[in-house]
């Protein structure tokens, strides 16, 4: 931990798909046991803000820090960052030939090198905290959205994050699935996880994150706590996205 | 009933009584059976040494081919030579210059035997074929896999070991059975080379009697060769499917 508590610290990063600049100079500060809400629209980068930061994609300028350390420096071990960096996507991406136990314990046996009884232990354990313990040696397509969901958060725990991101976690899950997934999300934040979450669901926004960032066409376009942004916007276009999402009754 | 059809047309053509004799000699059958049932052994040889090796082979091709970035492009450009070459030749050449060329080298420390040979070629024509079966079945796998797998902190490598590959070979298990069925009749082409196998041992047999019935019998234990190859198969696929999906019928 560094002086100043920074969990993550993003500057002037910028990304381009072939001729599509998606993030044009992310400045983010992310504190220790920070949970900071991305919103934004669709297209807006918060997904690809999130893969960089795991290093799934590689930055064409700026910065990352994690800890102080700059992990995008080259000759960087990537897989030793992303050990500490877990990552849950929007469609779940488990691995359908694995029992959620295999799931679970398919990084910690072979990138912890934890012995296997022990990390099934801590695996099961894990799965019993989040209600999935009669699930353990079920596969996956034979769960629902939401456990499927709840199973990927597991999985990115039991490598012991020091941060969690999380990409749109519940925009795939039926509308009577989100409150479980978001249920376990806050209860992580309770545990004073640093968690950065690109979500559309403001109301879990405005309940859990420290700060609610607004993304705009691949920048931070502008950030406060969750109060400051959905009650008293400063920027046209954050006010125009928030009636849009009040239109929508997503708020 | 178009099978119907078909056996009762041939059993009423003129040429049946004779034909029949020629192919279907109850006696010879059983006289001939022995030797080369006990023949056919050296192919059910031939093609379990071949499929193990090719299983292998092929999968280490199939990875050379899908190996990222420019500094590799040399593995690439040379898994994509092997394939062009040994698909594009006929079986039975590779077979023969192998079989004839080689020996003829006179290396020392490698065998001579026409066997040797036989199986190296089969080993070579089909890791080919087999190669890309793989390479389909590994880009059948849907990127977000692999980004998974590296988020949490598997490297490139223990990726293909523990997720692509897995899932890949479970998808093609069907069309690699297909080549394997391939192989396993193509084990009678070592003949050409002198090995007597089934094929080469019921020739001898028809030049001896001037009668075609061993040649049944060959057909027969190449078929009998295969069912149990396909039948695995279906077990497989079907026990993957029991287990991954979420059951009921669709």
């Amino acid at each position: 931990m560094n002086e100043n508590g920074s969990a993550l610290r993003l500057e002037g990063v910028r990304k381009s798909f072939g001729s599509v600049e998606v993030l044009r100079g992310v400045d983010l500060d992310v504190g220790e046991h920070e949970v900071v809400c991305l919103i934004g629209a669709s297209g807006s980068g918060k997904s690809t803000l999130l893969r960089c930061v795991n290093l799934l994609e590689r930055i064409d300028a700026g910065r990352i820090f994690l800890e102080g350390d700059e992990i995008t420096r080259r000759g960087v071990d990537v897989n030793a960052v992303r050990r500490r960096v877990g990552i849950v996507f929007q469609a779940f991406n488990l691995f359908p030939h694995m029992s959620v136990l295999q799931n679970v314990t398919l990084a910690t046996t072979r990138v912890l090198h934890r012995p296997r009884a022990e990390a099934e232990a801590e695996a099961t354990a894990l799965l019993e905290r989040f209600g999935l313990a009669d699930k353990r040696d079920e596969y996956p397509d034979r769960l629902s959205g939401g456990q499927q969901q709840r199973v990927a958060i597991v999985r990115a725990l039991a490598m012991q994050p020091e941060l969690m991101l999380l990409d749109e976690v519940t925009s795939a899950l039926d509308p009577e699935l989100v409150g479980e997934v978001l249920n376990v999300i806050r209860e992580l934040a309770e545990t004073g996880m640093t968690m950065v979450v690109a979500t559309h669901e403001m109301s879990f926004a405005r309940d859990t994150a420290n700060r609610v960032c607004f993304l705009d066409a691949g920048r931070i376009l502008e950030q406060g706590s969750a109060e400051e942004i959905f009650t008293r916007p400063r920027e046209a276009r954050t006010r125009q996205f928030l009636e849009r999402i009040i239109a929508a009754g997503r708020l | 009933m178009f099978f119907a059809i078909v056996v009762f047309v041939i059993v009423n053509s003129a040429g049946w009584p004779a034909v029949r004799k020629a192919f279907f000699d109850r006696k010879l059958f059983v006289d001939s059976f022995p030797e080369i049932a006990h023949a056919f052994l050296l192919n059910i040889r031939i093609f379990c040494i071949a499929e193990a090796l090719i299983l292998v082979f092929a999968l280490g091709i199939a990875i050379l081919r899908g190996l990222p970035g420019p500094v590799l492009f040399p593995f690439r450009l040379l898994a994509v030579l092997y394939t062009d070459l040994f698909r594009g030749i006929p079986t039975i050449l590779v077979i023969y210059i192998l079989g004839f060329g080689a020996p003829a080298l006179q290396l020392s420390g490698v065998p001579n035997s026409p066997l040797f040979w036989g199986v190296t070629a089969l080993v070579l024509v089909y890791s080919a074929y087999v190669a890309e079966v793989y390479r389909a079945g590994i880009e059948s796998v849907h990127p977000s896999q692999e980004a998974a797998s590296r988020s949490l902190g598997l490297s490139r490598a223990q990726t293909l070991r523990y997720v692509i590959v897995p899932q890949a070979v479970r998808r093609v298990i069907p069309p690699l059975l297909n080549d394997f069925i391939g192989l396993q009749k193509d084990s009678a082409l070592v003949a050409l080379i002198g090995p007597i196998e089934a094929f080469r041992q019921s020739q001898i047999d028809v030049a001896a009697t001037f009668n075609y019935t061993p040649y049944m019998v060959t057909a027969l234990l190449f078929i009998l060769a295969t069912i149990p190859l396909a039948r695995l198969t279906d077990w497989l696929v079907a026990r993957d499917r029991r287990r991954q999906s979420a059951g009921g019928q669709l």
